[in-house]
């Protein structure tokens, strides 16, 4: 039986590179799925083609791919990522793909009156974005964002395939160490208390934007 | 001289020709109501004079601005800073509300006064208030537009029309998303304005409130003005009769 005061610190190590991944995600991928959001809705078929062909990429392979296709692929023309931004960059660009169709549907969901009304009143196209629009988007999206960043937390595993040393792959290691399953389970703790957390989090956000419907 | 000029305005979607060729005036200071049955056009003639849609032809003067380029053929707008000064000497009041749901009755209100035309917000605050009160709507500043009836909304929707001073104040069927017993509240508010002679023009299926608060009646009947006049020669006098075939729905 593995011995919880020796796991805890590596596990808890792991975990950090797992926040990292996590962290910097949702930092680059939120902002970036918000452009590429707005370039799919462009009139502009030289924007919205392309964008859409990225959508379609990066849903319909596997996020693991991505990883091994960034790292090695970058390897090979010379830019040679290190292991961990090149798993940053990887979740990044999947993550700010899934993000843009959930920003994609929450902007298209605000009725037309709406803009009509700021247009009325004289608003510019900017002021009506960011004080009519993108306000009602965000009550809109937190349910699917919601979704999204419990997977993003379990996702992360995936970073061990370039060898990263996250949670999983340390509480792997520890199970071959210790012939036993126990590290694996610890490691699941982890992944379900901090999604317990993100959960309880949403739920807070949710009921805060409940002030209107 | 007019405050608002109509010429010879088209408008087609497709091989559908809304808006055939209209032309009128208003005087400041008159109201006028548009009546005719639905598809007549009449909710399109004020999304093109508010210009919510383009026209195809013809061309509006808005307080002595052409929103069009005069003579131009093919039709070409105006600059945009023309545009927007027109825009900004209309209001128009939707059938819907259109408020903005996650902002308060005072910040819908406030929102445009502050932040396009630069005014006091303090001041701002002030007149929305004065504005709320005289519209029964005492002690709602800080209600969201889902705690409000529609009659409600609709008198917070017009306070923010008003909010921007508008030279013109244009109504798409303002009481047509209303339950009938609280359509009283909005046809009194707008009977008020008017009796202040605030100019305004009024799409609206109210034949009786359409006779009384009017003093011009424009009939429009597939994309045509088929009869416009005073609201007496119009519901009394006129021997139209596609005009009586409809009034005649209406009084059943």
């Amino acid at each position: 039986m593995a011995d919880l005061t020796s796991l805890l610190p590596i596990l808890g190590e792991g975990f950090l590179t797992t926040l990292a991944i996590f962290g910097l995600t949702l930092l680059f991928s939120i902002p970036l799925g918000l452009i590429i959001a707005l370039g799919k809705m462009s009139k502009f078929k030289f924007i919205s083609l392309p964008v859409s062909f990225y959508i379609s990429v990066m849903r319909g392979t596997p996020l693991l791919l991505q990883i091994v296709a960034i790292y090695f692929g970058s390897a090979y023309l010379g830019w040679n990522f290190d292991r961990f931004p090149a798993v940053v960059v990887a979740f990044s660009i999947n993550y700010a793909a899934y993000f843009a169709e959930i920003f994609r549907g929450g902007i298209q969901a605000i009725p037309r009156g709406q803009y009509e009304a700021a247009a009325m009143l004289g608003l510019t196209k900017r002021q009506t974005f960011y004080r009519i629009i993108l306000p009602q988007v965000a009550k809109h999206i937190v349910p699917a964002s919601a979704n999204e960043v419990i997977t993003l937390i379990k996702d992360t595993s995936l970073a061990q395939v370039i060898a990263v040393t996250e949670l999983f792959s340390l509480a792997k290691k520890q199970q071959a160490a210790y012939a036993s399953i126990y590290p694996l389970f610890v490691a699941g703790i982890f992944y379900y208390v901090a999604n317990l957390l993100l959960s309880c989090l949403f739920a807070y956000v949710e009921k805060k934007l409940n002030y209107y419907k | 001289m007019a405050i608002l000029e109509v010429k010879h305005l088209k408008k087609s979607f497709g091989s559908n020709h809304v808006l055939k060729d209209i032309s009128f005036e208003l005087e400041k200071g008159e109201v006028l109501s548009i009546i005719g049955p639905s598809g007549s056009g009449k909710s399109t003639l004020l999304r093109c004079i508010t210009q919510l849609e383009t026209m195809d032809a013809g061309d509006v003067q808005v307080n002595g601005l052409n929103m069009v380029v005069p003579g131009s053929n093919p039709l070409k707008y105006a600059p945009a800073k023309t545009l927007r000064d027109i825009r900004l000497s209309t209001g128009l009041v939707f059938q819907n509300f259109n408020l903005f749901p996650h902002l308060t009755a005072l910040q819908n209100i406030t929102l445009a006064p502050i932040r396009v035309l630069n005014e006091d917000r303090t001041q701002t605050r002030e007149f929305a208030k004065m504005l709320l009160a005289k519209f029964g709507l005492e002690g709602k500043e800080n209600a969201y537009p889902c705690e409000l009836s529609g009659g409600q909304q609709q008198r917070v929707s017009i306070a923010r029309a008003l909010a921007m001073k508008p030279k013109i104040l244009f109504f798409d069927e303002p009481t047509s998303a209303l339950d009938p017993e609280l359509t009283g509240e909005v046809l009194k508010i707008i009977k008020r304005l008017a009796n202040h002679h605030m100019t305004m023009v009024i799409v609206t299926h109210e034949m009786a409130f359409a006779r009384d608060v009017a003093h011009k009646v424009i009939f429009m009947d597939q994309g045509v003005i088929v009869e416009q006049g005073s609201p007496n020669y119009v519901f009394n006098e006129s021997n139209n009769e596609r005009l009586a075939s409809f009034l005649a729905r209406f009084n059943g």
